[in-house]
């Protein structure tokens, strides 16, 4: 069994808009037999997290194309994407590019 | 392929420098840099753009189209370093529009002005109601929510020209960005609409009656302007116009960051291909001429902004909304309309 962990989610760009306008989460993950990687996040944030039109965070079950990933102030290209096996006290940002500039 | 194996927690290193770990991979280039070496190469690839399309000259004032945005917040902060670092020897001002949409450019306009301060650039904020006489809440009044995103894109479009022209501004610079470019090209391409589509890849527009237009982050990509204002912690403001987005841009837009998901480099592709179109000889271009009342670039005789006006000014909105080009003469000429003609004009359903 994999210990429950704390991470600190954060949206911004206009992806906050999702989530009833808040940019900051503090969240426990609960304990479960395998480890947490950003897969199991993304399907988490969607059943917990997510207010609305969740086709606008979630593509397949991936995030949607134009939805920047920052974990821990790195680009989740350089860190296996959905394969990332999440810390405690992670830092996960999501950034959308897909609102007005 | 990535380098890092599932699960890594291993840092990437910075490709460049070899020393620090890499915080983010390149769409067009597929490198791995750590902070300082992205933010080089990204403001020296934005100063080598300027250089080779020869896009200032020293002594020029250039209003920055400055929305409070995430691209015209990178560029006026760009631009504010490269034109000390390079030694450009512009006069950068920051160019805001306030359109008069109550709570819309509320918090944009703050960011702007907190941006005024920390770049420490001059700012001049040119409102609807100097410019046309009209706020957006005046005329969605008159017009309905239907029909308001004409006058939203056309007073949107003519806006900072007009602003400028008042400031005596040499040259304007708009944030439009790589992704922006390959989206228009593609939109005109699935509209037919072949005189755009070689206007809309120039890196600088208009040359008679308005005033130069540039795109010096062109073949910047949206997703290296987001992380650039991210680690530099710029402060920007972001929002949907209020009024109904554009669903088939929506789409057009959609499907880009899908390919580029697939091949990041797709974006640059298709601005690329749209450089490269060639036109046949015998397709007829439309004549670029300018409006007759205020000088604007206009292929009819009174640009799209003035029919809007001259429809909001006579209490007939639908005037610019549709193809009306026959009545523009009369129009000129100030002559009433019949009355056959005010009624197909006038707003239906409130
Ligand atoms: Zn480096
Ligand atoms: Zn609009
Ligand atoms: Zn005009």
């Amino acid at each position: 069994m994999a210990a429950p962990i704390s991470l600190h989610l954060e949206f911004g760009g206009g992806a906050e808009l999702l989530f009833d306008g808040v940019k900051n989460h503090h969240v426990t993950l609960p304990s479960q037999s395998e480890p947490w990687n950003m897969k199991q996040l993304l399907l988490w944030i969607k059943g917990n997290l997510l207010k609305e039109r969740p086709e606008l965070f979630i593509q397949g079950d991936t995030v949607r194309p134009g939805i920047l990933v920052l974990i821990n102030d790195a680009d989740w290209e350089l860190m296996g994407e959905m394969d990332y096996r999440l810390q405690h006290q992670d830092n996960v940002v999501f950034i959308s590019t897909l609102h007005g500039g | 392929c990535s380098a890092a194996g599932p699960a890594s927690t291993m840092p990437v290193p910075c490709s460049h420098c070899q020393k620090s770990s890499a915080v983010l991979r390149r769409p067009k280039t597929g490198h791995s840099l750590c902070r300082p070496c992205f933010f080089w190469a990204f403001e020296e690839e934005v100063h080598q753009t300027i250089a080779s399309a020869r896009l200032f000259r020293p002594g020029e004032t250039v209003g920055i189209g400055a929305s409070g945005g995430k691209d015209s917040t990178v560029l006026a902060h760009v631009l504010k370093v490269l034109n000390e670092r390079h030694g450009y020897g512009l006069n950068l001002i920051l160019l805001s529009v306030d359109e008069g949409i109550t709570g819309y450019r509320d918090d944009s306009l703050e960011t702007v002005k907190r941006n005024q301060q920390q770049y420490d650039l001059p700012l001049k904020i040119v409102s609807y109601e100097e410019l046309y006489g009209w706020t957006m809440d005046a005329i969605v009044k008159q017009v309905g929510l239907k029909n308001n995103c004409t006058f939203c894109g056309v007073f949107r479009r003519q806006a900072l020209d007009r602003g400028a022209m008042m400031l005596g501004v040499d040259k304007i610079c708009t944030g439009h960005n790589a992704d922006d470019v390959a989206e228009t090209v593609l939109m005109n391409f699935l509209r037919g609409d072949i005189a755009r589509l070689r206007r809309c890849t120039a890196i600088t527009t208009g040359s008679e009656g308005a005033i130069p237009r540039c795109k010096p982050l062109k073949y910047a990509y949206e997703k290296e302007i987001v992380l650039y204002a991210y680690f530099k912690k710029l402060d920007y403001f972001s929002t949907e116009c209020v009024y109904s987005p554009n669903a088939y841009r929506g789409h057009a837009r959609a499907f880009l960051k899908d390919l580029e998901s697939v091949r990041p480099s797709a974006i640059v592709d298709v601005i690329h291909s749209g450089e490269n179109l060639s036109v046949k000889e015998d397709v007829r271009m439309p004549v670029q001429g300018t409006c007759a009342r205020c000088g604007y670039i206009s292929s009819q005789r009174l640009c799209k902004a003035c029919v809007l006006l001259e429809g909001l000014n006579r209490g007939l909105p639908k005037l610019g909304i549709g193809k009306h080009h026959r009545l523009h003469e009369k129009l000129l000429a100030r002559q009433p309309l019949t009355e056959q003609e005010e009624r197909k004009l006038r707003a239906e359903e409130f």
